[in-house]
């Protein structure tokens, strides 16, 4: 091959090569970026059923119920605009209780319930991310729920 | 005293760093008009001691003032480096005397810490890890300056003078927005101490390791700029920067091993990557520093591949300046990231945008006169480096655009965040193809090679993949599609990688082949770790009183009791747990714990994790509901450790390749020194 050829195709295999990166990435990104709700929102547009999403608020005073099994709970998420039912199976993390913030990664069930894989709670003031900074002090404290 | 005494050696080495970068400007412009032969790039590599010729042309005495000012440029860059390292020991200094009058000590240390930690502390927060950066950077100047003897002067000093106006920005924003020394007054009677989940010897050295990396990388940049500069783009270059490549390439690989390790057992989740952008902010210049050791190697031995090493020498150069300022600028949302105030953040955006600007400028302005090298069929040793090279930035952009791509959102006013699955969608189809590519690459010829006798080479290799597929699917009845294809992709490519020594003279294969076999060992071994781990993983979340049995994969757990526990500066809840395997194995115990630290408060989860030949048992301790009874989660894994063996394979890969290749220019240049 010429190596004006080679250098074309080497082109041409660079471009397809980006742009397939750029497509496999928008469209994992269209179904897996998980979009951040306050109960607020949830309220205002409904509860985007069945897609990845994070849940932000406070725990409600009075609401944590554990369950029998001794590894559930239920509680409620409160923005002080609406309130959202969240159940989750796992280890709480260590800051979490009720009255302090919380994330909660999961999904919105069709009655409107949220479903957490992963809970944060946020911790010491001093090593916190900016997004909790912005809303009130504290670092994220994370667990998981069971891998499904 | 020794606060400022450290400021002072700062401000010294800022003000030599900036003598650097004006000599080595000077030095080559006088040098340029003196040497015209010289600036188009047509005359033979000659090794330093060559310098004299510009004494030779008609300007004898303004070759004499380019020479000597040329030759100052070494010793400078030699005093800045010593006066980095001293600034970096007395920071250290301050942490182990526990100074609670310097405002860093005071907001990252505590007097009641274990020694380690304290030493540690110095950097563990912003100011004191962006010293160590610049101590790393300003050693490794010295070390170029003193034994660097394969390129060419003008190169060498070029090289120097880029260095010292990397050097500059890093002084800039260490002395005017994050000064390490500042004085509290009046001081504090304790400090507030280390985030506890830092204070784990692994993490100790973690970031070290990877500041290593980092600027083994910026010291390529260098080199890639210092050949632009003087159109010198050629094997010789590249012979100099390997090295270069190769040793920050082993460190960020024991950096990302270890990081991953630590996050498997520090933080409890019993995962060993969670996609997090601290983690990535490690893995973008991973990535491009292996494309670009690959590429360079090309560019080493066949002259091939000239510009585009260049562009991935900015490249990896960009991924390690986004990895280190992003983490430290709180710009990302991490577990890690540490909050800094805003006006750091632009600060560190105006350092990027000048750096990767610059960067690119250089590479638009002067690529056109980089000649081209030798040229290559497609299917050959080098096209299979040109995919692998392309692959690497494809799995590079991706991880790229779903790090920062939360960022963009946020600036647009949408909260969203970009995790694991989009990660795992995205980069893992890309990553297995890029694993057949490692089988196929080192079984191809150089140059060119016949299809027909390439792909009888690779049947054994195809064989093993395949019966390695059967195998699992007759004994599992099926997993996971990627977990599936990663077992016998892992299988295919651990019969490839040794196949380059069939029917060798193992003794005489050289040191450096050796390396590339283990290295792509590493990887086969570390693939069927992590496949194996998504596909075989048992887990069980339970609430237990005292006494009561539990099962986990093949191993029965049961919880003896829960006593106190006390550390150097924690408290803890242990966990007694007594395990067996199977319903007559031997009884063992593990005791993991929850810990508490009162500076600052926090409590933190010790996992507790048995190992076998086959396996980890991972053990974590949650909370009581107050009646007795006890969270507990367990995990049998099964092979997860082969992740991690096969990191430190990968690196001990790069070591033998870096002795071999350090060891053959050893002998070459003894050889051309009796010739």
């Amino acid at each position: 091959m010429k190596p004006k050829q080679q250098r074309l195709m080497l082109v041409l295999l660079a471009i397809a090569a980006v742009a397939g990166a750029s497509g496999l990435a928008l469209s994992a990104l269209k179904d897996q970026a998980a979009f951040f709700y306050a109960p607020g929102d949830v309220a205002k547009a409904g509860p985007p059923v069945g897609r990845a999403v994070r849940l932000g608020g406070m725990v409600q005073r009075g609401s944590i119920r554990k369950q029998a099994d001794g590894v559930s709970i239920r509680f409620v998420v409160t923005d002080g605009v609406a309130t959202v039912p969240v159940r989750f199976r796992g280890v709480t993390p260590d800051l979490f209780r009720e009255g302090s913030g919380v994330v909660a990664e999961g999904m919105f069930e069709a009655g409107g319930a949220f479903v957490a894989s992963n809970l944060l709670a946020k911790h010491d003031e001093r090593y916190m991310p900016p997004q909790a900074a912005r809303t009130d002090k504290g670092v994220m404290h994370e667990t998981k729920t069971l891998q499904p | 005293m020794i606060a400022e005494a450290g400021l002072a050696a700062l401000w010294l080495a800022a003000a030599l760093a900036a003598l650097q970068l004006a000599l080595a400007v000077i030095g080559l412009r006088l040098n340029k008009h003196v040497r015209p032969e010289l600036v188009e790039g047509r005359a033979p590599e000659k090794p330093a001691a060559h310098l004299d010729t510009g004494a030779l042309t008609g300007s004898a005495r303004m070759g004499e003032v380019a020479k000597e000012i040329m030759a100052a440029v070494r010793p400078v860059a030699v005093v800045q480096g010593v006066l980095t390292g001293l600034a970096m020991i007395l920071l250290i200094a301050v942490f182990v005397r526990s100074d609670m009058s310097v405002l860093l000590v005071a907001e990252n240390s505590h007097s009641d810490k274990p020694m380690l930690y304290k030493i540690a502390g110095a950097w563990g927060n912003h100011e004191g890890s962006m010293l160590l950066w610049v101590t790393i950077l300003g050693l490794a100047g010295a070390t170029v300056a003193t034994i660097e003897r394969r390129l060419q002067a003008r190169t060498l000093i070029a090289t120097l003078g880029a260095q010292a106006a990397i050097a500059l920005g890093f002084y800039a924003f260490l002395l005017f927005s994050s000064n390490p020394f500042a004085r509290l007054n009046p001081a504090a009677p304790d400090g507030r101490g280390l985030n506890p989940l830092l204070q784990d010897p692994g993490l100790a050295f973690h970031p070290p390791t990877l500041y290593i990396g980092y600027v083994g990388i910026s010291v390529a940049f260098s080199f890639a700029v210092g050949a632009l500069v003087t159109r010198d783009v050629g094997p010789a270059f590249a012979r100099a920067m390997r090295p270069w490549v190769l040793g920050a390439w082993i460190f960020l690989t024991l950096g990302i091993t270890a990081g991953s390790y630590w996050a498997y057992y520090e933080l409890g989740w019993g995962g060993w990557w969670f996609w997090d952008p601290v983690e990535n902010a490690s893995l973008m210049p991973w990535l491009a520093a292996t494309a670009l050791l690959h590429s360079v190697s090309v560019l080493a031995t066949r002259d091939g591949l000239r510009a585009w090493t260049v562009m991935l020498a900015v490249v990896a150069f960009s991924m390690s300046m986004v990895g280190t300022f992003l983490v430290r600028s709180g710009i990302l949302t991490s577990v890690h990231a540490f909050a800094v105030d805003p006006s750091r953040g632009s600060f560190i955006l105006a350092l990027l945008a000048i750096y990767i600007g610059g960067a690119l400028v250089l590479f638009a302005l002067r690529i056109g006169t980089v000649r081209q090298g030798t040229t290559f069929d497609l299917v050959s040793r080098e096209g299979a480096l040109v995919a692998n090279n392309l692959l690497l930035s494809v799995i590079l952009g991706i991880v790229l655009i779903g790090t920062l791509y939360p960022i963009v959102a946020a600036a647009m006013g949408v909260q969203l965040s970009v995790g694991p699955p989009f990660f795992d969608k995205a980069a893992g189809p890309v990553a297995l193809i890029l694993v057949t590519v490692m089988a196929v690459g080192p079984l191809l010829r150089w140059r060119r090679d016949d299809g027909h006798v390439a792909l009888e080479r690779m049947m054994l290799p195809i064989a093993v993949a395949a019966l390695a597929m059967a195998a699992i699917f007759i004994a599992t009845g099926g997993i996971g599609i990627l977990p599936f294809l990663g077992l016998g992709l892992a299988a295919g490519l651990a019969a490839a990688s040794v196949a380059p020594l069939w029917k060798r003279n193992l003794r005489r294969t050289p040191l450096f082949t050796w390396g590339m076999v283990i290295a792509h060992l590493g990887i086969a071994v570390s693939l069927a770790g992590m496949a194996s781990d998504s596909a075989f993983t048992k887990e069980t979340l339970v609430a237990v009183r005292v006494g009561e049995p539990n099962r986990v994969g093949p191993f029965l757990v049961r919880l003896d009791g829960i006593s106190p526990a006390i550390g150097p500066n924690w408290s803890a809840l242990q966990a007694r747990l007594s395990i067996r395997r199977g319903d007559d194995g031997a009884w063992f115990y593990l005791y993991p714990q929850s810990r508490y630290f009162s500076s600052p408060v926090t409590v933190t989860s010790e996992s507790a994790i048995a190992t076998r030949w086959n396996g980890q048992l991972y053990t974590v301790l949650g909370q009581s509901d107050g009646e007795g009874r006890w969270q507990l989660r367990l995990w049998w894994k099964p092979f997860v450790t082969l992740i991690w063996a096969g990191g430190a394979l990968i690196a001990i890969g790069g070591m033998l390749s870096l002795i071999g290749r350090v060891r053959r220019e050893r002998r070459v240049a003894e050889r051309e020194a009796f010739a």
